[in-house]
């Protein structure tokens, strides 16, 4: 073993506690910079998935267009006063154009027509209003799982029947609704007609639960008094959903509709996903930093301890560098055996947390082990030890041993 | 063979007012030499003795050590220089107290790594019980009395057998017994070895025994 080595590993050993101590300060600040950023990432990917069940990676639609002068000349401007939306109607023409091209793309997985109308679910007296969603039941289920969310029935007795309808569970629940029960269901468009109950879901997203249900595309195309052509929505979902806004924009060039992204159509809970982002990066680097002084002042104090040591040392003939390897080999032994506690520390309040309910369509508390913080904490951390041991061996390596001796 | 030179060497303190502890100071050493340094209390001696051993850079004159000029010479270098060629003890004893005294007498001579391992805890027992210390070897540093303690850095100086032994009053926590024994050292390392003492001692007996004394006065060389 080389002597400098052999000197720092006497150091580590004289001083146990100081070890201990600023071994404890690495593992505290790694555990919980992993545990919390694992914990984000966790949360995120639950409120994605959460998203995910009622909302396509991406979606295609007609936007509302305002109107504009109809008559382009060159030189005069033209004002219209008041301008308001175009009284058009919001259908993609030719449906089956657009969705063969988008289907084209690479990275588009599931391409399907959506038709949703706006209804009233009538049983007797009582009236409830509620999104009626017509769907392509085999696609929609790969988008959005909805055999999964199924708790009577099935998804498949929705196939091939024009009459039957899944609803949710709380309008299941409100109206006393079974499986085989009819219900009317009146459109907006002033249509009614009687459906009969095939499955009923539950989400646990009670907003969903009391106001939606799945019918045929053509079911609801006849809610709307509309043809076989009318859709009004194209949904896609792609290989990663990180992407979808780059491909929402490709999709809209390729195809002249408007193309939303996931993320564009919930800006509120991607405000909120953000500012948990900000806070928990900021308390859990601040950790890692205050642990980093910590370990600062820790290796400072033993060199101070040891300023007699180094001017021996020097008169011996060490020099400077020896007297820095001498301790960074001290703050890197720290920080590697921090670095290590740390990780088991942050495995073990993770599995901690993975068993604790916490209810809701979230359940079990949602944190994995995420590698890339792992790595992330493993580094900072040894490069913070590694600092925290380098600055204050510098400062004493370039010490006079005669200005200690003199004192 | 002049082993070490001191020509004109001058040195200045300006805290807490510029004074001069040095003065012109120039004489020569030659290999194998019992030289001792003597002097009242504040003459300068312990001065000289940092400047001669190459630790203090800050001085004016030159310093020439084995034919090097040692003013021209990096930090660095000169820790090397000490390394394989000086001996230092000091005043106040100063061994690294979380070591053995075995380690310690090791410290050098594992920095210089010349000799294996093992050989050079051979070494370091031999110089240990050279200076009766056997028994405390395993011992920690810290856990010696005064005297073995000064013990035990005499046998640090003495385990890289470098070209020069210097001490700062290295028998001043001795009782006349083991001053005996680090004068007769000393003696037969010259006489013997060729290896060049440099001591400073307020010991009289110590001194008038010695090859030569050089004496300071007021940071002047009044007798060489
Ligand atoms: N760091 C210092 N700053 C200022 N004056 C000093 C310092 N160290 C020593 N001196 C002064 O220099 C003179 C010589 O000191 P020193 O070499 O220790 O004498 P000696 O070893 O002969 O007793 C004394 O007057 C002492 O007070
Ligand atoms: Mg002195």
């Amino acid at each position: 073993m080389n002597i400098n080595t052999q000197i720092a590993k006497t150091y580590i050993i004289t001083n146990k506690k100081l070890t201990g101590v600023a071994v404890a300060g690495v593992v505290l600040g790694m555990s919980i910079y992993i545990f919390m950023n694992s914990m984000l990432l966790g949360f995120d990917k639950a409120s994605s998935k959460s998203i995910f069940k009622t909302t396509p990676h991406i979606r295609v639609y007609m936007d509302d267009e305002i109107s504009k002068p109809l008559v382009s000349s060159n030189g005069k401007q033209m004002l219209l006063v008041n301008p308001k939306i175009v009284p058009a109607k919001n259908t993609i023409i030719n449906p089956g154009l657009v969705i063969s091209t988008i289907q084209k793309m690479e990275e588009v997985e599931i391409v399907t027509s959506q038709v949703n109308a706006n209804i009233f679910y009538n049983s007797g007296k009582s009236q409830i209003t509620g999104l009626c969603s017509g769907i392509n039941p085999e696609d929609a289920d790969r988008m959005y799982a909805i055999s999964s969310t199924i708790v009577e029935g099935s998804l498949g007795a929705l196939k091939g029947n024009p009459n039957g309808i899944l609803i949710g569970s709380g309008v299941s629940e409100k109206m006393s609704l079974r499986e085989n029960d009819y219900v009317n269901i009146t459109s907006s468009k002033g249509v009614n007609k009687a459906f009969k109950i095939v499955g009923i879901f539950k989400t646990n997203n009670s907003v969903i639960d009391k106001t939606k249900s799945y019918v045929n595309v053509l079911a609801s195309q006849q809610l709307l008094k509309e043809g076989n052509v009318y859709v009004t929505d194209i949904n896609v979902n792609i290989k990663n959903p990180d992407d979808a806004e780059k491909i929402a924009m490709q999709i809209s060039a390729s195809t002249g509709y408007k193309a939303e992204g996931w993320r564009q159509a919930n800006e509120s809970l991607m405000a909120a996903q953000r500012m948990r982002k900000i806070i928990i990066t900021f308390v859990s680097t601040t950790i890692l930093l205050v642990a980093g002084f910590g370990i600062y002042n820790i290796l400072n104090m033993t060199i101070t301890q040891k300023i007699n040591d180094i001017a021996i040392l020097k008169a011996m003939g060490f020099k400077g560098n020896d007297v820095v390897r001498i301790f960074v080999t001290q703050a890197v032994t720290v920080g590697v055996m921090g670095v290590i506690g740390g990780m088991i520390m942050a495995t073990v309040i993770i599995t901690l947390l993975q068993h604790v309910y916490v209810g809701g369509d979230i359940g079990y508390f949602p944190i994995t082990y995420e590698v890339t913080k792992y790595i992330q904490g493993v580094v900072v951390g040894m490069v913070i030890t590694f600092f925290a041991g380098y600055i204050p061996a510098k400062k004493a390596a370039n010490i006079d041993p005669v200005e200690i001796f003199r004192k | 063979m002049k082993i070490l030179e001191s020509k004109a060497i001058s040195k200045y303190f300006t805290d807490p007012v510029e004074f001069q502890v040095l003065k012109d100071i120039s004489f020569d050493v030659e290999k194998g030499e019992f030289t001792t340094l003597v002097g009242k209390s504040g003459s300068g001696k312990s001065t000289l003795l940092y400047v001669l051993s190459t630790m203090d850079t800050d001085y004016k004159g030159q310093l020439i050590i084995d034919g090097q000029l040692t003013g021209s010479m990096t930090k660095d270098e000169l820790a090397g220089l000490r390394n394989e060629k000086i001996g230092f003890v000091f005043q106040f004893h100063y061994l690294l107290s979380d070591f053995t005294c075995l380690q310690n007498v090791m410290l050098p001579a594992l920095k210089l790594g010349k000799l294996s391992k093992d050989e050079i805890q051979e070494r370091a027992y031999q110089k240990l019980a050279m200076l009766g210390l056997s028994d405390q070897a395993l011992k920690l540093s810290s856990k010696l009395s005064g005297g073995q303690q000064q013990r035990v850095a005499i046998a640090r100086a003495l385990i890289n057998d470098p070209l020069i032994i210097m001490g700062d009053e290295p028998t001043g926590n001795l009782d006349s017994k083991n001053t005996r024994i680090v004068f007769d050292i000393f003696q037969e390392l010259s006489k013997n070895y060729g290896q060049t003492i440099i001591a400073v001692t307020h010991d009289d007996d110590f001194a008038s025994k010695s090859d030569r004394i050089i004496e300071l006065k007021d940071g002047e060389v009044i007798r060489s």
